[in-house]
């Protein structure tokens, strides 16, 4: 499983950087696009929106299924990923990259050493 | 749950596996649904559709039995042709929808037709066919023959150039609808000319212990192996019914763009559905914003009212348009007429289109 050891996670999938300046970014983890198969349209929040931890903030809709994305900590939200409008497939192809959903400036930064580390998101989502 | 002849193939292939109607089926490979659209649309798709059922109505009244009890008229089909039918119950909705295919002249002794149904219907189509050849005392014999065939399709512009030049007899000059006993490759095998996507294509009938080498000489003449999730998009694209979605026991025919299925002949339970008024009508929908209007989401008017429900939706892979089938009160059917359907509580504005929603 791609879990890159830098980010920290939410059993939701959602993948979250270090807080730097108070900002981090969110998207969804390289396992949850590939559970949800190739993606068709995101919605995504709109920038100012305030968001408390878990309140969903976004939806990505693949033929299957659509999923709701949470915000994985309080905070408000500062830039969303425009480009993912037009090409949502970055999701699937670049998940922990050009995939990303949304940027938020969180209202404690310490509460991201609380999130599930790589080892301990991966035995979540492998007991699915 | 039941595995095809084909599902170490699938594995082998890394694809993705689900339960569908009792079966274990690939909804999809590693390529993705939307590639697998493209390949058939553009190139030649497989499929692997055993999970089908075959039924055989056999016996000198097995033609004038099924005119009875379907509602397309097989009495027109010749030797070696195919049709599209509906399997009505008496209620004035339908049972299944099916495809016939004659193998032996019809009102001789030895007129004969195949019936390929649903995999979730193959049970009660076999039940209800045998109920009613009893209770008309039609001389016919009504067998379930599901584990005598794999079914693969093969379907695509290229399908016919791929398929040629494995299979003995000339396929250039089969129809479509028409269907040739021949060999591939050495192996006994029924070729149909015709499919569930909208494009050329075929499906062939082989015996369960052939498929795997059917399946493996038709991947290696470079058809892309699809699944369901792709079967399911291209079908709706081509604005083809699917049984469970479209259609289900209280369908009334008559109210959809399926009604020229219905022959002006008699027919069990044609009474019924013909007194029955359309309160509804299904049509086509094609949202003008963002989202997949999926099965059970309801259908507004201009005013927020709710009118209808979606059947099935998908967003094409081809035009990147959102497509829907929906039941929606009539009056409101007109071809252009706008509506909106409630996505995640949100109207996103939607416009009444004939299908098909492509053309090959």
């Amino acid at each position: 499983m791609n879990t890159p050891d830098h980010l920290r996670y939410t059993p939701s999938h959602e993948w979250v950087t270090e807080p730097a300046d108070g900002v981090v970014t969110v998207g969804i983890s390289d396992f949850a696009q590939d559970q949800l198969g190739d993606v068709v349209f995101v919605e995504l929040p709109e920038v100012g929106r305030k968001l408390a931890a878990g309140q969903a903030a976004a939806v990505v809709e693949s033929v299957k299924t659509a999923s709701d994305i949470y915000a994985p900590l309080a905070g408000e939200v500062v830039e969303v990923n425009q480009a993912l409008l037009d090409a949502p497939e970055a999701i699937n192809a670049d998940a922990y990259g050009d995939g990303w959903l949304f940027r938020l400036r969180v209202d404690d930064g310490s509460a991201w050493a609380d999130l599930l580390d790589a080892q301990g998101y991966a035995a979540v989502a492998e007991e699915g | 749950m039941q595995r095809t002849p084909l599902y170490d193939e699938h594995v082998a292939l890394g694809a993705r596996m689900v339960d569908f109607a009792g079966w274990q089926m690939p909804i999809q490979y590693p390529t993705g649904i939307p590639q697998e659209h493209l390949a058939v649309r553009q190139d030649a798709g497989l499929f692997d559709v055993s999970h089908m059922g075959q039924l055989r109505v056999r016996g000198p009244q097995a033609t004038g039995f099924l005119s009875w009890a379907t509602l397309n008229d097989p009495a027109k089909l010749r030797v070696g042709q195919g049709q599209y039918t509906l399997l009505p119950n008496d209620r004035g909705g339908l049972i299944d929808d099916l495809y016939l295919y004659r193998d032996g002249p019809r009102d001789t002794d030895e007129d004969d037709l195949l019936v390929v149904a649903n995999a979730a219907n193959v049970a009660a189509v076999t039940a209800h066919l045998q109920d009613l050849r009893r209770a008309g005392g039609f001389d016919a014999t009504v067998r379930d023959e599901s584990s005598s065939w794999a079914l693969l399709a093969l379907q695509g512009p290229a399908a016919a150039v791929r398929l040629d030049r494995l299979v003995a007899a000339d396929l250039t000059g089969l129809r479509k609808n028409r269907t040739v006993d021949t060999s591939l490759s050495g192996l006994p095998v029924r070729v149909a000319r015709t499919g569930y996507t909208g494009e050329d294509g075929f499906e062939v009938f082989c015996r369960p212990v052939d498929a795997p080498a059917v399946w493996g000489l038709l991947v290696e003449a470079g058809a892309t192996p699809c699944g369901l999730g792709a079967r399911d998009t291209l079908r709706l694209e081509a604005g083809f019914p699917l049984f469970g979605h479209e259609f289900d026991r209280d369908s009334n025919p008559l109210c959809t763009p399926f009604a020229w299925v219905v022959k002006d002949k008699p027919a069990y339970g044609l009474e019924a559905m013909r007194a029955r008024p359309c309160d509804r009508r299904l049509v086509g929908l094609v949202l003008e914003g963002r989202g997949i209007a999926r099965g059970g989401y309801h259908v507004l008017d201009g005013d927020g009212r709710r009118v209808g429900r979606v059947t099935s939706g998908t967003v094409s892979p081809l035009t990147r348009r959102s497509l829907a089938f929906a039941w929606v009160d009539a009056g409101l059917t007109a071809d252009g007429t706008s509506l909106a359907v409630e996505i995640r509580g949100q109207p996103v504005p939607a416009t009444v289109t004939p299908p098909p929603f492509y053309s090959a």
